[in-house]
Order: structure tokens, then C-alpha cells, then sequence
């Protein structure tokens, strides 16, 4: 004998009614066979057999409301049971336990809001071996060429990245070197060639996706977070998707509002990204080149305007920038100023100008922000007391005011002043010269910012 | 216009041209098919008992046509599809344990009882998901497709979606792709006739979704998507097609499902009537049954033993979905980035 139970029709349904019955006692049952139909406020479903014999008893006749789920509705009996029916036991409407009642939360380690602190990395070393001078634009393009070299399964796809030589010519020689099969020009087409880019990586192949600006890849967003970053955490570690989504972020310079956007905060969000956004042509070279070989979606946001700017890059193929380690761009006492990609250099501007004061800044540049080396500024920050963050975002919900959670999180007790946020102004960007001078973080913002949090 | 040989482009369904297969492969189709409907109906039970939470996208009615689909694929193949998912799983060849297990939120589930319903995956089986966003699972079977072309290894991908996926933006940019580099997919449409609770009629300027494929240049047809030996015969030849390097091809399957769209449905988007058409007129499990017996090919008891296997291996999923020990909470803060290697 088996008993039929009320069921629920979705994870919140506590009771329902009984609205019918399609089947009579003494009927013989087939898995599949609709036996009744059950309504809520919000749906009406056919309720279909699993088991199999015949219908021994009704326990609740139709009509009845208020069923309690998991309430026993009717009886089958099996093959050769007799069906007899028990004596008539009318069940009266009771609160049910709530199927969907979460369990009694487990007992985990407490966790703090932000991860733990990691295990520091290794101290980097300092490159002493022979350099050669290189722009940004040109670090990027041979960190791809040296890797689609080493491994046949990289390629480049993208808007222009092939016949055009990129539209900021950061693909130059590429289809020269490695043909149409590996450089590959796409339609215009962000969320499909995106998600095709996803898809290939799901199969094993390691693709770069340039987006000609990160402007473009709110096309596609749905498959970076969806697609990219959650599968390897809901297949269970099966799947892996080693892909980079790179190209120019943040302001250019007179583009206006849909072509100025920093989009750092909104993809350092997303757990199962990694988020790089370097400065120096020698970080754009090694950390593109540690994106292309790490087996997780990395988002690389890069800056038209750093595309012609020089620095001197280690000239070993194999030079390589670990992912998740800001760089003490000039060490300093006073105050500590973090900053990320272009902001780099407005922050290394404002400590000149700071020192002119006889005010000693920290600069660290972040270069990758998730995972965040927020040792690094921790450590700082209690050296020198004070924090300024400077983003081209805007500050709210932003990068600087993760930090500024963090820092309070893991050192408050050595601020002796209020972290201070160096933002883009809290409007979409202007065109006018004047106005998107003043919506963008200037050497003078971040000057004011350190000596409001020096006091002085 | 690039169309097979064999046939024309039509609104409607053609004569049926059905596979031949033999009495054993008919007795694997109807096999597969009813382990399709028996997991299904016992995963909509334990959704009613509270042991299956959130979305739960049931298959009942539709099993001919992944069923179909794989009889016609070669191993290597292959596949990725939406959330209406469980039936491609065991089509694949998953082990039935582990897709109810994942089902109940289990640690013994293809994704750890991380994934539930809309996400399993299979590498093993190249089963790649499972994807909960309507159209994505498109620009994503398209990247498998790509990575065969590049790799040149002369396989396909079967890339399903439902017909509410055809209005998605996303899925033209992927035929347009597909077709400029001749990647090797196959687009199998499930249209079920609603999207949700929205009917073809009242979503799609026209009815006609194969043809939607056709200004890219990608063959296609209608096919009867509850006739299974018809599935099978469309899918051979439109992997033979994609195999030799042609391109992708699209099949619209004329399917239905006879549950709600989720488990919460207020059914009143469609009639009754045409419900209990479907299954009585349509069946494509009843269908195979009928030509089994009709045929001499098997007798009641044949297709007896093979239900009450069937049933007794849902039963033991059941029980293995229920046992399994919820993940432990560690597993909270694992497989969010894979470890880089040295």
C-alpha cells in the first residue's frame, strides 16, 4: 500500500486544494496516469501517478481546500494487494511543515563578509636582467604573440583584430604571423562572439576576446558573468573556462558618455572572475601573459590613452607578472594612495606635488584588483595612517570603497583619519573639454585628499 | 540557398521520412525514452514532497527528440542545450543517480548539489550543460563548434534550444557566425509551441522558425519531433551534412510538453483538450510501443520486463537522490577559480 501525498507545486506552497479527481477508487493505475488536479492561488497542475496498482482509497474527496502539502490524499495498492478500503478517515486541513523550510544552517568556520585574507604571495623580484623599451600598445601585442606561439590552442578573436591590425592597432602583424585560422575578425556581434569565445574555452581552447572597447561588452555581459564565471562552481570543478576578455576601459578623451566608462567594479564583483588593470607596458606584457595561461575568465581592462606611452619591459619571453599582487610604485610615510591603470600616473603626479608640500606619499598601483592585494595596502596603511583610493569609476559601490571597507575591516585600528575616495564624478561623462576635465580625478583632487585625511 | 538534396524547405512537415532501424534499436529507443518520462514523472513527484527545490523543467512529452538525436550521433559528438535539460543528460548517457541526486541538492550530484536543475555537466560525456539563460546555451554551442572546426576533428556540436529562444538576438548573431565559417552545428529547435506560457502565435511575426535560418544560408526542415525513427532520420542527415565541412544546419522539432512549463503553471494559456490530444494522438512513447507490438517485434511481456527494469532503476535513483548526504559545507568555497598550474 502506498500513500498519496498532496504535493506541492513550487518550493513555497504550504496548501492547496483538491480541485478534482481524474480517477475513481477501484481504477487501475499507470505511472503517468493524471490522477487529480491540484490548484493554488497562482497555478493549477495535473498530478500524475509514479506508482503503479490500483486506487484503494480516497482520502480526500475533490473540492476540499486548505490541503496541507504532504498531507496523504489517497492510497494505491500494488499488484496482488487487496484493495480494500480502510475505514473512511476524513483528513482535516493542517499547517504543513514547509517543504522548502531551509535545514538548520551548518555549522561552517565563521566567515568574514570579504574573503579571508590569503596567503601572501611571494615577494616579487625585481627584474635585473636586460630590458628594452616598448609602449604599452606593443607589450600587449607580443605578450600575445609569444603566447599563441608556445601554444597552438590560443587565438585572438575580435572586431578588427585581423586585416584592420586592431583598431588601436594593438593586434599589428598578428594575421602576418598566424594566419586567419588563429586571428580572427568577427561581425559585429559582442554577445554572440563572446558567448562563442565561452563556448570554445568550455572545449579546451584558450581564446583572447578583444572588445574593441569594454564599452561594447555590456552587449555581452549576460555571457561573461553567466556563461564565464559561474560554470566551473556549478558543474562542480568539472568545467573549466580559460579565456581573456581584453581591450580599452575607462575614459579616452572627448568620446563622451557611452565611450567613457570604467568598468572595474562591475566585474571585480562577480566571484569566478579575475580582474586586471595594469599601468606600466611591462605589467600590460607579464600579467596579459599570466591571464592567457591561468585556466579562469580573466577580464583585462586596458586604456586607449596608455596605448602610446613607453616603459621599459623585461626582454625575457618568459617574464611573467603573478596575478594578484599590486607593486609599491614610490614608497612613502605620510599618506598612502592607491590607484589602478591610467590613475597611476595622475596619483605618482599628485605625490610629486605632495612632496613639493613635504608631504611623503605611498603610491601602489593595484594592477589586478580581483583577486585584491589588499595585504599590500594593509600594510601600508600602517605605515603611514591615512588611505586616498583613486578610480576613474565612479565611487559608489566602487573599488574605493571596497578597499575602504577592507582597510576597516583589517586595520582600524591604525587609521587615524577616515579613508578618503578619489572618484569620477557622479554623472555620466561630459563631451565640453572643461566639463570632462572636471568629471575625471585630477593631481589636484588627490592633493586635497591627502591633506584632508593629514589634517592639514 | 544551400539546401540538402533531399528535401525542400515546407511550413509543414514532410511525408515522415523515418529511419530503418531494427527491432533490438527499437527496443533501446522505447528503452530510452521511458527512462526519459519514468525519471521525469519521479522528480515532479519528489518536487511535490518538498525534495527538489526551485526550478524543475520537466521533459514529459518531448523524449523522441534528444532520444532521436542521439541515436544519430557519432561518439565525440557534442552537446549542450537550455534548462529543460534532464532528459538530454540520461540521452547522453549520464547515470540517472546522479542527475536525481544533483537534483535533490545532493553531494553526490554531476555539479556537488552546486548546480541543481539547469546546470549539470558531463566532460566525460561531453554534456556541456545545462544553461539556465534563455538563448545563451546558442552562442555557446556555437563556440563548441567552433573549437571542432579549429581543431578539426571532425565533429559536431548539437546545440538544442526551445522556440521562445528563437527571439533572442543573440541566436542570429550565432547562425550568421556559424554560416560565414562553416562551423559544424547542428541547431535543433524543441518547439514545444510556447514559450512559457506565450504561444508561438502570439511571440513570432512568423511561425515559420527553421526559415528564420535560411537568409544566413542554413538549410533546414520541420520535422516530427514526436516520431522518434523521424528525428532520427532528419539528425542523420544533418550531422552528415555539418560533418563534411558544409556548415550548420537547423531542424525545427514539432514537439509538445505536456507538464507546465516549471512546476508552478496556471495551465490557462492552453486548452485541456489539446493536452490530452497530444498524449493520446502523439504519444512518441506510445508510438514506438504501438509499432513494437503492431510489428510482432516484441510482445507485452518484452515491453513489460523492460518497464519494470526501467522503474526499478528510477526507484534506485530515487533512493541514492535521497540518502546522499547533503555537500558538506565546505564545499561552499571550492571550484570558484581553478588552480593555476606551474
Amino acid at each position: 500500500m502506498v500513500d498519496i501525498l498532496m504535493p506541492a507545486l513550487s518550493p513555497t506552497m504550504t496548501e492547496g486544494k483538491l480541485a478534482k479527481w481524474h480517477k475513481q477508487v477501484g481504477d487501475a493505475i499507470k505511472a503517468g496516469d493524471v490522477l487529480a488536479e491540484i490548484e493554488t492561488d497562482k497555478a493549477t497542475m495535473e498530478f500524475e501517478a509514479v506508482d503503479e496498482g490500483t486506487l484503494s482509497e480516497i482520502l480526500v474527496p475533490e473540492g476540499s481546500e486548505h490541503i496541507a502539502v504532504n498531507a496523504p490524499i489517497a492510497r494505491i495498492a500494488g499488484e496482488g494487494e487487496p484493495a480494500k478500503p480502510a475505514a473512511a478517515k476524513p483528513v482535516a486541513p493542517q499547517p504543513a511543515a514547509n517543504p522548502a523550510a531551509p535545514p538548520p544552517a551548518p555549522k561552517a568556520p565563521p566567515q568574514a563578509a570579504s574573503a579571508p585574507l590569503a596567503p601572501r604571495l611571494a615577494a616579487e623580484s625585481e627584474w635585473t636582467g636586460p630590458s628594452t623599451t616598448l609602449t604599452v600598445r606593443d607589450a600587449l601585442r607580443d605578450a600575445m604573440a609569444e603566447e599563441m606561439r608556445r601554444d597552438g590552442d590560443v587565438f585572438l578573436i575580435g572586431e578588427e583584430v585581423a586585416e584592420y591590425q586592431g583598431a588601436y592597432k594593438v593586434s599589428q602583424g598578428l594575421l602576418a604571423e598566424f594566419g586567419a585560422r588563429r586571428v580572427i575578425d568577427t561581425p559585429i556581434s559582442e554577445h554572440a562572439f563572446a558567448g562563442l569565445g565561452v563556448g570554445a574555452a568550455m572545449a579546451g581552447l584558450r581564446p583572447i576576446v578583444e572588445f574593441m572597447t569594454w564599452n561594447f561588452a555590456m552587449q555581452a555581459v549576460d555571457q561573461l558573468v553567466n556563461s564565464a564565471a559561474k560554470t566551473r562552481y556549478m558543474s562542480g570543478g568539472q568545467m573549466s573556462c580559460p579565456i581573456v576578455f581584453r581591450g580599452p576601459n575607462g575614459a579616452a578623451a572627448r568620446v563622451a558618455a557611452q565611450h567613457s566608462q570604467d568598468y572595474a567594479s562591475w566585474y571585480a564583483h562577480v566571484p569566478g572572475l579575475k580582474v586586471i588593470a595594469p599601468y606600466t607596458a611591462a605589467d600590460h606584457k607579464g600579467l596579459l601573459k599570466a591571464a592567457i595561461r591561468d585556466p579562469n575568465p580573466v577580464i583585462f581592462l586596458e586604456n586607449e590613452i596608455l596605448y602610446g606611452a613607453s616603459f621599459p619591459v623585461p626582454s625575457d619571453p618568459d617574464y611573467i607578472v603573478p596575478i594578484g599582487r599590486a607593486r609599491i610604485v614610490r614608497p612613502g610615510e605620510h599618506v598612502t594612495i592607491t590607484a589602478y591603470s591610467r590613475m597611476v600616473e595622475v596619483a605618482e603626479r599628485a605625490a610629486d606635488a605632495l612632496a613639493g608640500e613635504g608631504i611623503s606619499a605611498e603610491v601602489i598601483d593595484l594592477r589586478t584588483l580581483r583577486p585584491l592585494d589588499i595585504e599590500t595596502i594593509v600594510d601600508s596603511v600602517k605605515k603611514t595612517n591615512r588611505l586616498v583610493s583613486v578610480e576613474e569609476g565612479w565611487a559608489f559601490a566602487g573599488i574605493g570603497a571596497e578597499i575602504a571597507a577592507q582597510i576597516m575591516e583589517h586595520a582600524f585600528d591604525w587609521l587615524d583619519a577616515p579613508p578618503a575616495r578619489v572618484a569620477g564624478k557622479d554623472v555620466p561623462m561630459p563631451y565640453a573639454a572643461n566639463l570632462e576635465h572636471l568629471a575625471l580625478p585630477q593631481p589636484d583632487d588627490i592633493v586635497a585628499a591627502a591633506k584632508a585625511v593629514g589634517y592639514r | 540557398m544551400a539546401v540538402a538534396a533531399k528535401r525542400k524547405p515546407k511550413s509543414r512537415p514532410d511525408e515522415p521520412v523515418e529511419a530503418e532501424v531494427s527491432a533490438e534499436k527499437l527496443l533501446d529507443l522505447y528503452r530510452a525514452m521511458l527512462l526519459i518520462r519514468r525519471f521525469e514523472e519521479k522528480a515532479g513527484q519528489m518536487y511535490g514532497m518538498g525534495l527538489i527545490g526551485g526550478f524543475c523543467h520537466l521533459y514529459i512529452g518531448e523524449e523522441a527528440v534528444v532520444t532521436g538525436a542521439m541515436a544519430a550521433v557519432e561518439p565525440g559528438d557534442t552537446v549542450i542545450t537550455a534548462y529543460r535539460d534532464h532528459g538530454h543528460m540520461l540521452a547522453c548517457g549520464m547515470d540517472p543517480k546522479g542527475v536525481m541526486a544533483e537534483l535533490t541538492g545532493r553531494r553526490t550530484g554531476y555539479s556537488h548539489g552546486k548546480g541543481g536543475s539547469m546546470h549539470m555537466f558531463s566532460r566525460e560525456k561531453n554534456f556541456f550543460g545545462g544553461h539556465g539563460i534563455v538563448g545563451a546555451c546558442v552562442p555557446l554551442g556555437t563556440g563548441l563548434g567552433f573549437a571542432h572546426h579549429y581543431r578539426d576533428n571532425k565533429r559536431v556540436s548539437l546545440t538544442f534550444f526551445g522556440d521562445g529562444a528563437m527571439n533572442q538576438g543573440q541566436v542570429y548573431e550565432s547562425f550568421n557566425m556559424a554560416a560565414l565559417w562553416k562551423l559544424p552545428v547542428v541547431y535543433i529547435i524543441e518547439n514545444n509551441r510556447y514559450g512559457m506560457g506565450t504561444s508561438i502565435a502570439r511571440s513570432s511575426a512568423s511561425p515559420n522558425l527553421f526559415g528564420r535560418a535560411a537568409p544566413f544560408g542554413i538549410p533546414g526542415h520541420q520535422i516530427d519531433g514526436m516520431n522518434v525513427l523521424a528525428v532520427i532520420a532528419a539528425v542523420q542527415e544533418a550531422v552528415e551534412y555539418a560533418r563534411s565541412g558544409k556548415g550548420p544546419y537547423v531542424l525545427e522539432m514539432l514537439t509538445y510538453r505536456y507538464r507546465g512549463h516549471s512546476m508552478s503553471d496556471p495551465a490557462k494559456y492552453r486548452s485541456k483538450d489539446e493536452v490530452s490530444r497530444m498524449r493520446q494522438e502523439h504519444d512518441p512513447i506510445d508510438q514506438v510501443r504501438k509499432r513494437l507490438i503492431d510489428g510482432g517485434l516484441a510482445d507485452e511481456n518484452r515491453l513489460k520486463e523492460i518497464d519494470n527494469a526501467v522503474k526499478a532503476q528510477i526507484t534506485e535513483a530515487a533512493d541514492f537522490a535521497q540518502q546522499s548526504p547533503e555537500p558538506d559545507p565546505s564545499e561552499l568555497w571550492t571550484d570558484v577559480y581553478g588552480e593555476v598550474s606551474a
